[in-house]
């Protein structure tokens, strides 16, 4: 039973809530490959082709780097395009990231966060979209199913119109098999929030271009300027496009959130699902009288500098959770929140913690100690990991 | 005598950056002829990636997609799935790749789209070695030949890798070997893969003077002697299993030996009489092979 009314309530996995995003941006042409834990979202795809809920073709291609190769040339040839992939898969497409990105087309793809192997894993950690960061994708790490759904949307909407490809990242079974109830949007409203796709230049016969070919040194730099004054640009876009998407819909996210951060003494930094788990531990440390807030950091990619400069310089500390490792290095949004302060005259003290990897749990009693940690100790710490048995 | 007249269209323009006597120009030159100019072109990573002019310039009047090294067949398909799913099932969308990208790093792809009986022309211009690199061996290279990485003292040892059985074991409806001597027999092959739906495939062979170290004038001397000496046969096959032999008119009944078209070659200069015979054995047999599949139909 796939039919879905739109415009209604439904309990739906983060897997699903993908799916219906895709349907609901009237995507045209998909292709993809199977891999846990993404497989649910192309499976439902699949089941909305057949039953007429989306009309699309779906090439079923023989592996991740055909998938991504299938959509630059549909995407080329001005169709609005999908894929969903996870770990391993997206490595894999990593050339074709790259291609995606160069060529400007606004794919849109969903991944699901997996750790990657060797040793086999199938549960959650960022490795494999942070791998991606250099590529030219947009990154959004989603907390709920709602917002998983309402970031497909979004993600077109901001792809089309700076011209860069968009990636909405999800916790593995965390959200991708966890249901909660989500309102599918209206397709009517959906439609006027974003109109078809209509590029200023596809291959088009009546119209014939040559697309990417060799660019000489006097043009090549001109062209990566240009992808990152899009990706500058797209800031503002996103920003837009959430408060546009809450006069359609009721709902917004922002590129960062702040939750209970005012007068705060120390911030917790987060993405993903572990947002959620920490909202609950600063609700329960702000009853105990303690000034600890939170902020979620949504958009990677660009990353919002700015707004994290004006939302981190006057507090004392940071606690930045990654679940995720640069070896050598540490926590990826770590580094990152930390290049962002650098240049700010009031910058806080940043510990960077690693946690979770490879689906190991961040329960409420991890969030507190890594706090506590934060708390207790007066020079910040790069790289602190938490719960490794050593 | 035959007669026959070229198509008067040319959607290949001069200013192209080929080789001189480069083969795989000619090949385009033909190929387009026959398609028209109601196409869509993927080429991938190959000497046609700078055959076809850097930007801001193009030597093809037909819209073009440079695509990634090993993603002809599956750039080939996105460009049709987003015709397709916007109406226009009439544009022919021809993949476009050298030996390299077929025989070796976009077999896979290839394959996929076989199977998936993907509605698109794939043309590979087969020079027999990585020729953009500077000459490296590839699997289309022929066994005993030289190569910057198959030097004259360890020549390639194995035999070139066959593709159309290979493309024949996915029973696509239509595959055909054709070369840049014969334009009569390439652009009716041409026009007859546009005719059918499906993935459509055929082998081209395209010297490379340089690579194959023959003078440039003897481009098309070498495709012809490449089919007459039966190293390189013409030949057809619809669904997987009907064969056609193309020989009619090709002089080939006479069966010139295969030195005949190894002389010619600086990269075959190494081969002693023992090996040209073993060459000659190994072709022999593959022609009978040929036969005795265009005799069952």
């Amino acid at each position: 039973m796939t039919t879905v009314l739109t415009g209604t309530k439904k309990v739906v996995t983060g897997n699903h809530a993908v799916s219906y995003g895709a349907m609901l941006s009237r995507v045209q042409v998909i292709s993809a490959y199977p891999i846990t834990p993404q497989t649910q979202v192309v499976e439902l795809l699949s089941e909305l082709c057949a039953n007429g809920a989306l009309r699309a073709k779906f090439i079923k291609v023989e592996s991740e780097h055909s998938a991504m190769a299938a959509l630059v040339g549909a995407a080329s040839t001005g169709a609005r395009t999908f894929t969903a992939t996870s770990a391993h898969g997206l490595a894999l497409m990593h050339e074709m990231l790259h291609w995606a990105a160069g060529a400007r087309l606004p794919i849109v793809l969903a991944d699901i966060n997996r750790a990657m192997g060797p040793p086999w894993s199938v549960w959650t950690d960022q490795n494999d979209s942070l791998a991606q960061r250099d590529t030219g994708w947009m990154q959004l790490y989603c907390e709920s199913n709602q917002e998983v759904l309402d970031t497909v949307i979004q993600a077109y909407k901001v792809a089309e119109r700076v011209l860069m490809p968009a990636m909405l990242v999800l916790d593995a079974f965390v959200l991708s098999h966890t249901a909660e109830q989500v309102e599918i949007p209206d397709q009517a409203l959906v439609d006027q929030y974003l109109p078809l796709y209509q590029p200023l230049y596809k291959l088009d016969v009546n119209s014939p271009r040559s697309f990417g070919a060799l660019a000489p040194p006097d043009v090549y730099m001109e062209l990566r300027y240009k992808m990152h004054q899009a990706m500058e640009d797209a800031l503002e876009e996103f920003a837009r496009a959430d408060e546009e998407f809450e006069k359609f819909f009721g709902r917004c996210y922002g590129l960062i959130e702040p939750y209970r951060a005012d007068d705060a003494d120390l911030i917790l930094v987060t993405s993903g699902t572990v947002t959620s788990t920490a909202r609950e531990v600063i609700d329960e440390l702000q009853a105990e009288g303690r000034k600890i807030g939170l902020l979620k950091v949504r958009l990677f990619r660009p990353f919002p500098k700015e707004l994290l400069r004006q939302a981190l310089s006057g507090v004392a500390k940071v606690a930045v959770i990654d679940r995720n490792i640069s070896f050598g290095m540490g926590g990826i949004f770590a580094q990152e929140i930390k290049s962002a302060l650098y240049n700010v005259h009031q910058r806080p003290s940043i510990f960077g913690f690693v946690a979770g990897l490879g689906g190991r749990d961040i329960t409420p009693a991890v969030i507190r100690e890594i706090i506590d940690y934060t708390e207790n100790h007066d020079e910040p710490e790069d790289l602190i990991w938490i719960g490794v048995k050593r | 005598m035959r007669n026959f007249t070229l198509p008067s269209t040319e959607l290949m323009v001069s200013g192209h950056l080929g080789c001189q006597g480069c083969g795989g120009a000619l090949a385009m030159r033909y190929a387009l002829k026959a398609v028209g100019e109601n196409t869509v072109i993927v080429i991938p990573a190959c000497c046609w990636t700078i055959i076809a002019g850097p930007f801001p310039y193009t030597s093809l009047k037909v819209p073009m997609l440079h695509a990634a090294f090993e993603t002809a067949a599956v750039a080939a398909s996105g460009v049709r799935a987003a015709l397709d799913v916007q109406g226009d099932t009439e544009t022919t969308v021809l993949a476009w790749a050298g030996d390299g990208g077929t025989f070796d790093i976009g077999l896979q792809a290839l394959s996929g789209a076989a199977e998936r009986n993907e509605n698109i022309i794939y043309i590979c211009y087969d020079n027999e070695a990585y020729m953009n690199t500077g000459v490296q061996r590839s699997g289309a290279t022929p066994f005993l030949a030289w190569t910057t990485t198959t030097p004259e003292k360890t020549p390639k040892t194995e035999p070139k890798k066959d593709i159309m059985a290979i493309m024949v074991a996915h029973r696509v409806p239509y595959a055909a070997t054709a070369t840049i001597a014969y334009p009569d027999d390439f652009i009716r092959k041409v026009q007859k893969a546009k005719s059918i739906y499906g993935t459509k495939f055929l082998h081209v062979l395209a010297p490379c003077p340089p690579g194959w170290k023959a003078p440039s004038e003897l481009a098309i001397k070498l495709a012809r002697l490449a089919v007459q000496t039966k190293v390189f046969p013409l030949y057809e096959v619809e669904g997987g299993e009907r064969y056609t032999l193309n020989e009619p008119g090709r002089e080939i009944q006479a069966g010139a030996p295969v030195n005949e078209y190894l002389k010619l070659q600086g990269r075959f200069s190494h081969l002693t009489e023992e090996e040209i015979q073993a060459m000659q054995t190994v072709v022999n047999a593959r022609w009978e092979q040929l036969r005795k599949n265009a005799a069952s139909f």
